[in-house]
This record gives C-alpha cells, structure tokens and sequence, in this order.
C-alpha cells in the first residue's frame, strides 16, 4: 500500500465516519419536522433557515448538561454500554459501497471502506452485536424498568433476526455471493427490455418478498415504530436508557441513527441496485458526452447520488411509517415475528430455490 | 358479551392497508392545511368582548374615572385599591389607582360596575411579566383598546 492509497483510505474512513455522526442531527431535524408537517403542524422552524440549527442547539443541550451517574448503578457497564451500541453502529457501513470502482493512473479506488469477500456476513454479525448495548445498558441501571425495557428490546431483536438472516438467505441465493460490490453489480444487469427501456435486475423485482421480511424485520432489528417496543412511557418509561442522560443519551441516539442508516443501505444495496444509477440516468450521463477520467468521475458522481438519494428515501420512510402506525403490542410483535416472518422467509427460500433451480432468476 | 370484529382478507395481510395509512398520511403532510399559527408575526382575531388588560378611559386627556369606589366594592377578587382625591375645581379623582393583576379573574364586573365608562378590559392577552406586577394609575391611564 503506497502513500497514495493510504490517503484515499483515510479520506474514505473520515467522510463515512462524518456522515455517520452527522446522521442523528440531521435525522433529528427530519424526524421533528417530518412528524409536525404529517400531524399539520410546522414543527420547530425558528433557529436557522428551516430550522436547521435546532439540532446544533440540542447538541449543545446534550453536551453542557450534568453527566450524572446515579449512585445505585454498576459505573463499569454503565460507561461502558452506550460505547458498546455505538461502536459496532459506527463499525456496519465500512462495507457498504457507495460506488462503482474509478481507475486513477493506475490505482483502483473502490468507494468502499474494507472490501470484504463476506460484507453481508460482516454487517449481520457486527449489527446483532447492537443487542450487548442495550442489555449492558438496562442491566447495569439497576432499575427494574431499565432491565424490563433491555429484556424486551434483546428478545424482539433476537427473535427478527433469525427471519432477517433467512430472508437474506433467498437474496444470497439470487445473487450468489456475499460480496456487497459483487450484489450491486449483478443488479446492474437488465431484466426485460420494454420497447428500449431496460428494466435493471433490482433485488425487488427478483425478491419482492424477501425485501418485505427484511424491511420489517430491519423495523424491528433498529427498534423504530411500529416496534419500539424498548421504551414505553406507560408501561417502562423509556426502557433501556431510562438511567442515561446528557452526552450519555445522545450517543444512544446517535447508535439508533447510525443503526437505521445501516439498514436502509442494506435495503437499498440488497434490493434497490445499490450504487446503480436511477433508469433514465444512464442517458443523462451519455449526453454530457464525456470521455477518460472525467467521464468516470461523472458516472462514480451520479451512482453516489442515486446510492445517497436511494439511501434518504429509506430514511425518509423510517419517520414516514413511524407516525403512520401505531405500535404492536408485545405478544403480537412476538407472534409476528414467529408465526408469520419466519414461515414467511422459509416459503421465499424454498421459492427462491426452486425458481433458481429451473434458472428462472 | 364480546364480540370481535371480522377482519377482511385483504386486511389480515396489513400491507395494503399500510399502504393506504401511508397514503393518509403523506396526503396530510402535503396537502391538508397546517392548524397552528406563528404567533408573534400571526395573531388570532378575538373578540371584542373578550376581557383582557385592564385601561382607563379618558376623555380630553382626563380619566373619567371619579373614584366612587364602585369597582373595589363589586370586585370579587378585591384587586383594585383606590386614593380619591380631590381636584383645584372640586371635582373627586383617584389619586391611586392600583390593580394587583395577578389577583384579577378578569370577570369583567368593574366594567358592568362603572357609572362613568371609565374602567374597561381590552382585548390585549399578551400580560406575560418577569415579576409581581400591580398596575399604577399612570400604566392604565394609557389607551389601549376602542371599548
């Protein structure tokens, strides 16, 4: 590794760490205005234009209260545990690319942090270890609804991760790999022609089901509504950081951010083309007519784009979906993710199996 | 007895009706009017009946008020403290004309009270103060409001 590759490298680590802490004021902001606009308010719309800043208000909140540490909790686990969600929220993204190689004087600069063979191995194994935060978190307050809150949110998370793994199952056997850049340049193929306008062989198309399970289940596995079944003000207060507050607080918040910006790239590089440009994109890049260098940084330009814009709209819909329906009750999240996800997700195996069998897909 | 209701086909499997939720939901976001105001530059039209900060009525720079202490008497929180005095041409005026406000209930019965159209509640509800606050003569005497 020559100095020039290490710089790319450190480049890439620092704008996918900066997008990552900058994800939860950003998704404050969204998720206060959004929730205001669809319940026919304004929401906070003072400080700043739009009121943008207020996040950086509430950083500052955040960063100048009093850091209690009450005296009645194990301090060890205590500190320990909102490190412990983050780290691995922070850890899932370096192997989720964002665009298609680029060849510069020789060097190949993948838009990727860590190119791993096994990426989607990687991310399942890195985000299930989210669920040591929040038992740490709830067992270390000392608080009987602090644990009630952990014990909820360990069962729930454990319980959808097993119909997730196996609705991944069927799209590993689509695209036959687990290489994350390898996936999105298989949906980069075309499935149909439709009088010159070429459908792209995107994951929904091929696993209109396994997308649902995963969708739902990636719901579930990052505790947003309808299954933010950890925090409860009527029933467990607010669950497992019920003890947390300042700087403390944000960094789970910060987790649960970075958490959901994980899942929608997954969603997006697993079923929606990943980094593969929006159709009719293609024939915008063809009319700026460029050649070389240029015309790769052109085209790495828009897959980053379309991969961001891919990736916002799965934001988008996180806060979407939360103020549209209302939550599960416990054994009905239970009996969702038992009884309906994991028969669900073996049926799409079997189908997928056999349609990939008779060379279908 | 309990009865539960028949869910259809289509809505045991949610995702349509998710689906339609969704719809309502970006409908309103879009499209339905927003129900709050932006207070300090918008303001809400009350009415002129409505009982708000206190003022005294003058006529030619003279309060109408002659200190017949009919309001203090009628007054069911007992706020106001009224001085009488009397004038160079013999005429009866308050010297002092205090209403502890945080006392008021703003009932509006010193106004019902008054014989001379002197007491008046405006529409003005933007009271808010940083400490115990009693009107003097001087602050009521200003006009405030077109009762």
């Amino acid at each position: 590794m020559d100095s020039f590759d290490f710089i790319v490298m450190i480049i890439k680590v620092l704008f996918v760490g900066m997008l990552m802490v900058s994800m939860a004021p950003v998704m404050a902001w969204v998720e206060r205005r959004g929730s205001a606009l669809i319940q026919n308010r304004l929401g906070p719309n003072r400080m700043g234009p739009l009121g943008l800043f207020q996040s950086v208000c509430d950083g500052i909140k955040f960063a100048f209260k009093e850091d209690m540490i009450s005296s009645h909790v194990n301090k060890f686990y205590y500190v320990l545990a909102p490190l412990v969600s983050l780290v691995p929220a922070f850890m899932t993204f370096a192997v989720v690319p964002f665009a298609s190689n680029l060849v510069y004087e020789g060097h190949e600069i993948r838009f990727q942090v860590a190119n791993l063979n096994v990426g989607l191995l990687y991310v399942i194994s890195i985000a299930s270890l989210g669920v040591y935060g929040i038992i740490i978190a709830g067992w270390a307050s000392n608080n009987k609804y602090a644990l009630l809150g952990s014990l909820r949110s360990s069962s729930q998370m454990i319980s959808y991760e097993l119909s997730m793994g196996l609705a991944l199952v069927g799209a590993i056997l689509c695209y036959s790999s687990l290489d994350l850049n390898t996936v999105a340049l298989y949906q980069g193929q075309t499935l149909i022609e439709l009088g010159g306008f070429a459908i792209p062989k995107w994951g929904i198309l091929l696993q209109p089901l396994g997308f649902l399970i995963f969708c739902t289940a990636a719901f579930a596995e990052t505790n947003r509504l309808p299954f933010d079944l950890p925090e409860g003000e009527s029933e467990i207060v607010a669950g497992y950081h019920l003890e947390y507050g300042s700087l403390k607080f944000s960094m789970f918040m910060m987790a649960e951010y970075a958490n959901m910006f994980t899942a929608s790239a997954m969603m997006v590089t697993l079923y929606f083309g990943g980094y593969q440009l929006f159709p009719g994109m293609h024939w915008l890049l063809e009319m700026m007519n460029l050649s070389g260098l240029s015309a790769d940084i052109a085209r790495v330009a828009f897959e980053m784009v379309s991969f961001f814009v891919k990736c916002a709209f799965f934001m988008w819909f996180y806060v979407w979906v939360r103020w549209t329906l209302p939550r599960f009750r416990y054994d009905q999240l239970m009996d969702l993710g038992w009884r309906v996800m994991l028969p669900l997700s073996l049926i799409n195996i079997l189908l997928t199996g056999v349609l990939v069998y008779y060379g279908v897909i | 007895m309990l009865v539960k209701a028949k869910t259809s086909l289509t809505q045991r499997f949610y995702i349509f009706d998710i689906v339609k939720g969704l719809y309502i939901t970006m409908k309103n976001m879009l499209f339905a009017k927003k129900v709050t105001i932006q207070f300090p530059e918008e303001r809400r039209n009350y009415s002129n009946r409505y009982r708000g900060l206190h003022y005294i009525k003058a006529t030619n720079g003279v309060e109408n008020c002659t200190a017949c202490m009919l309001c203090p008497t009628v007054c069911p929180a007992e706020c106001i403290h009224i001085e009488a005095g009397e004038r160079p041409d013999k005429e009866k005026y308050p010297v002092k004309f205090e209403i502890d406000v945080l006392r008021c209930c703003f009932c509006g019965m010193c106004e019902e009270a008054c014989p001379k159209d002197a007491i008046k509640l405006s529409n003005i509800y933007e009271m808010t103060v940083t400490q115990r606050t009693i009107y003097e003569k001087d602050f009521l005497v200003e006009q405030r409001g077109s009762k």
